[in-house]
């Protein structure tokens, strides 16, 4: 006996496995993320006042990847309509469209984590604070381009404060350096929950758009020997890609504008 | 053959229009929370619940027209609706034994 | 008794194009097929189970003979395990890893997959009237994370170091603060074994859902299916939590985040290098919501079998089957709300407090009303005290004395006394122990002749469950006197450092004879090993040699998984069978037969 109901719907139901399966797991994503979003809620309640972070996060990247991922979303489902219109050759440009905007959100997020990872907090034996962008490191000294503070809060509400800093060269010999740390996770709570999140995030949006690649290209075989079958998995990959896009559309908010 | 194929193209191009409306509703919102969060109302509650709201309502859109949710069946609803509630339940009440302490200061 | 006049024909092979005859490799190790995938469950469980139980007996043995070598296996633990266990001494960090690991060992890869993973995979299929599971090779998957889980959590045994030490629970500071890989093999295993669930969870619910047979409503199925549904839902939902959780630990250790870490926090006297402004109370919400809802999962298959295996061998229906199925969905509703009931010492505020108390009691209700059920089923019936029998009746009042010793614990006021003493150990022991575990060896027995077409033995049957009874109440009785003393969890010296013969004015500390119990219960565990031999042998035996079962359908029984041949071959039943009756028509006035199966048609 086979499986029934692989590609035709249960009557009473009116669901195929597949739809019911992907929704039960978008339904165990939905508590994973949401546990990550309660513990960014409570790392942030729970900072001391004035020392929760804001604008360390470059808004108009930030947006561009927002809109890209947006778009993405568009053309997944165009994708799905197309095969349903029995339009293989759209299908085939849209999901094309959709991994080439999945790779650039994946470049853009690799560019925001690298200029994060070069950006330095360098604490001077008296006390001085120095902040800015690596550089050049030598043997006896580290040069960034940045500013002085004197109080460390100083480093953190960079929203409200509006007025920008001029960055100059400041090199500091090695010497004189009582802590030197870039901004990565181990930074702060509010970084360790960013690259925490986003990471992950990242991480669903390499595995979807490997999927969506396979079904694109090799995977896509199956259109000839079954088209309702293969609309399907379209359906059902497209359905883990918008929810990718939900996700991101609460994390953009959350930690770069609030 | 061709009628019906005709038929279920037009049926889908309606859809398509919807799918549209939703991309600029989606692009749009986009802009309106960076703008939004630029505003100062004051208190950042406000901000905080500006942007949400927004956010709520692109994920409605997402949830209900690109992911078909809004003609998909009870099951699948049943389904989300007792995960939200465990979300809800998870996030909540974890803070709330955080607003709770165990002991109040006493105040003479 | 024409047992077999409705059973499903053999299905023939031509008319299934797909399945030429499968290699070894395809049909007994990358199996997609749900029987055998179950019986892999089944067999590594087992396994793990063993392994635990070894575990216990040394930290038995370490707790009545505090810095004494471990008899027989000392030297063989000091020649694997090096300098934690030199001169075959279990020494306080190596008690510490073999209670923590005996715990998740028990939990993660033992009980549960053996409830779940062995049991649920079987049956559901076949008790649904379904040829496979919805997504054959999901479960595959399913079965191979566990097992890499399992490699991991064994393989930290050997590392330097040691396994983890921090217990089951995994507190943070302590277990980010121990220095040793042991609780990041632990973290990564974690990780692994929830996939694992998640991808069974996604499979079980699916199935039932969508390939119940023609006829099978959903009030047509068997309690067992409706038990392992339930579950299912709780590994979906309440898992990934933890999951999270577990990966933010795991970058607190190697990433050196500080998510549960606090600030100031200071390690051996010194401050911590980390940024701080974690919160170790988050691991402790984000793991018992996990947690709590996994006590769930650890008896609600066991439940399910003892349903069966009551109405099978009372010949009557079960008694309140509506109520059961509410009560079990209210229980697995109500699961994910009550978790803080393990929390209740960590300065919680009274207003919350209350809200998990209210909860905690209310969810004690669908509980008692499945107890309650199952014992009213016992009411007039023509009870056959089989082996199976025996061990699902000693469920009953074993369960309920587990379940009622959880009163205490769940009032905050109690618990203060009673929180992290041994009376919590006892208290979930007996549930587990004497509950779960019985109701597994009833399955055992019960289906054993469904898989291999052969009984196991009665006499030794009879012999394994008269002993393990005695054995498990030794054990754990005494450690309700020895909690309510205040004798605390987790002593690797079994609380010598708190007696009154070491310090005899101490207020609260703890007599002699509350330590002289640690030795009867060794003794008892000791008992308990060997109450296992006739099993162990009694099951390797008979796969070969025990008696013939007869039918396909030994124990009379109506449900569908006894309607196919022996065993059930790939793709269960030729086509779809219909379910004209509910699961549990035995004795219907004026039926020839004693029972009628669910696809029997009028």
């Amino acid at each position: 006996m086979e499986i029934p109901y692989t590609v035709e719907a249960r009557p009473d139901t009116g669901l195929y496995n597949a739809k019911v399966g992907i929704w039960l797991f978008l339904a165990s994503e939905v508590m994973l993320f949401g546990a990550l979003f309660s513990t960014y809620i409570l790392l942030r309640v729970g900072a001391p006042e004035g020392f929760w972070p804001h604008g360390w996060l470059n808004i108009p990247v930030g947006t561009v990847n927002t809109l890209v991922l947006i778009t993405s979303s568009i053309t997944t489902v165009m994708a799905w309509a197309s095969l349903k219109m029995n339009q293989f050759g759209r299908f085939k440009f849209f999901h094309a469209c959709t991994l080439c905007l999945a790779l650039t959100f994946v470049g853009i997020k690799s560019y925001e984590y690298h200029d994060k990872f070069i950006h330095y907090e360098i604490t001077l034996n008296d006390g001085k604070i120095a902040d800015g962008h690596l550089v050049k490191k030598t043997a006896d000294e580290v040069v960034i381009s940045g500013h002085y503070v004197e109080d460390r809060k100083e480093l953190f509400d960079l929203r409200a404060s509006g007025a920008t800093h001029e960055h100059k060269e400041i090199a500091i010999p090695r010497s004189q350096i009582k802590k030197m740390e870039n901004y990565g996770p181990w930074h702060s709570t509010y970084l360790a929950i960013y690259f925490t999140l986003t990471g992950l995030h990242a991480l669903h949006v390499i595995g979807g758009a490997i999927v969506i690649g396979f079904l694109w290209g090799p995977g896509a075989s199956l259109w000839k020997r079954d088209p309702e079958r293969f609309t399907n998995r379209i359906e059902i990959s497209g359905l883990f890609w918008h929810f990718v896009d939900l996700v991101w559309i609460f994390l953009f908010p959350v930690l770069y504008l609030l | 053959m061709s009628d019906h194929a005709a038929e279920h193209a037009d049926h889908f191009r309606e859809h398509i229009r919807r799918y549209l409306f939703v991309f600029y509703a989606l692009l749009f919102g986009t802009l309106i929370t960076v703008a939004a969060s630029y505003i100062p109302f004051g208190n950042r509650a406000m901000n905080i619940g500006v942007a949400l709201f927004i956010a709520i309502c692109k994920a409605s859109l997402v949830a209900c027209y690109f992911m078909h949710l809004i003609s998909e069946r009870k099951m699948i609803y049943a389904i989300m609706a007792f995960t939200a509630f465990f979300f809800a339940g998870l996030m909540f009440l974890t803070l709330w034994t955080y607003a709770d302490p165990p002991f109040h200061t006493v105040t003479h | 008794m024409q047992a077999s006049s409705h059973a499903i024909p053999h299905p023939h092979l031509h008319e299934s194009a797909h399945h030429e005859e499968a290699g070894f490799w395809s049909k007994y190790i990358f199996s997609t097929d749900h029987k055998v995938i179950g019986i892999q469950y089944g067999f590594t469980a087992l396994c793990f189970l063993f392994f635990g139980f070894c575990l216990m007996l040394m930290m038995r043995w370490q707790i009545a003979h505090p810095g004494q070598p471990v008899p027989v296996v000392g030297g063989l633990l000091e020649s694997l395990l090096g300098p934690i266990a030199a001169k075959g001494i279990v020494s306080n960090d190596l008690y510490n890893s073999f209670g923590a690991m005996h715990g998740t060992i028990m939990v993660f890869l033992a009980i549960v997959p053996l409830a779940f993973g062995a049991f649920g995979n079987y049956l559901v299929p076949l008790q649904i009237g379904a040829p496979d599971m919805a997504f054959p090779r999901v479960n595959m998957a399913s079965y191979q994370f566990y097992v890499l889980g399992g490699v991991v959590m064994f393989f930290s045994f050997f590392i330097p170091g040691g396994a983890a030490q921090a217990g089951w629970t995994s507190y943070p500071p302590l277990a980010v603060a121990i220095p040793t890989a042991g609780q990041t093999f632990w973290l990564a295993g974690m990780v692994l074994l929830i996939t694992s669930s998640l991808l069974g969870a996604v499979n079980f619910i699916a199935t039932v859902i969508q390939l119940r047979a023609p006829g099978m409503t959903w009030m047509r199925l068997p309690f067992f299916v409706w038990a392992q549904f339930v579950t299912a839902f709780l590994l979906l939902l309440a898992f990934p939590p933890l999951e999270a959780a577990g990966v933010l630990q795991l970058m607190d250790k190697v990433a050196h985040t500080s998510f549960f870490l606090p600030t100031g926090l200071a390690v051996g006297g010194n401050l911590a290098n980390i940024s701080g402004g974690g919160s170790p109370l988050l691991w402790q919400h984000l793991f018992w919501f996990l947690a709590h809802p996994e006590v769930y999962v650890l008896i609600l298959p066991a439940m399910g079998i003892v349903a069966e295996i009551i109405a099978n061998n009372t010949r009557k229906p079960l008694w309140g089957y509506k109520s059961l199925v509410y009560a079990v969905l209210t229980l697995g509703f109500l699961s994910f709300i009550v978790w803080a009931h393990h929390m209740y010492l960590t300065g919680m505020g009274i207003t919350i407090a209350t809200f998990f108390q209210t909860t905690t009691m209310i969810i004690s209700i669908p509980s008692v009303i499945v107890l309650t059920c199952m014992f009213i089923s016992l009411w007039g019936g023509s009870i056959r005290f089989n082996t199976p029998m025996l061990f699902v009746m000693a469920f009953l009042p074993m369960f309920g004395i587990g379940g009622l010793t959880g009163l205490p614990l769940g009032f905050s006021y109690s618990d203060i006394h009673l929180h992290d003493t041994y009376y919590v150990i006892a208290h979930f022991h007996y549930i587990v122990a004497p509950g779960t575990i019985f109701a597994l060896f009833a399955g055992i027995y019960f289906w054993f002749p469904k898989a291999t077409g052969r009984m196991m033995n009665e006499f030794w049957g009879q012999v394994h469950f008269w002993a393990s009874l005695i054995f498990m109440n030794l054990i754990f009785q005494p450690m309700f006197a020895q909690g309510m003393a205040g004798m605390l969890r987790r002593m690797a010296d079994g609380g010598a450092n708190y007696s009154t013969a070491r310090v005899p004015d101490a207020i609260g500390g703890l007599s002699p004879h509350m330590l002289q119990l640690h030795t009867y219960i060794l003794w008892a565990a000791v008992g308990l090993a060997l109450a296992q031999i006739p099993f162990i042998l009694n099951f390797f035996w008979s796969i070969n040699n025990g008696k013939p079962a007869g039918s396909d359908n030994p124990w009379h029984s109506t449900t569908l998984e006894w309607q196919t041949p022996t065993p059930p071959p790939h793709g269960n039943f030729a086509k779809a069978p219909h379910v004209y009756r509910g699961p549990y028509e035995y004795s219907v006035p004026g039926h020839p037969t004693d029972f009628t199966p669910q696809n029997q048609p009028d």
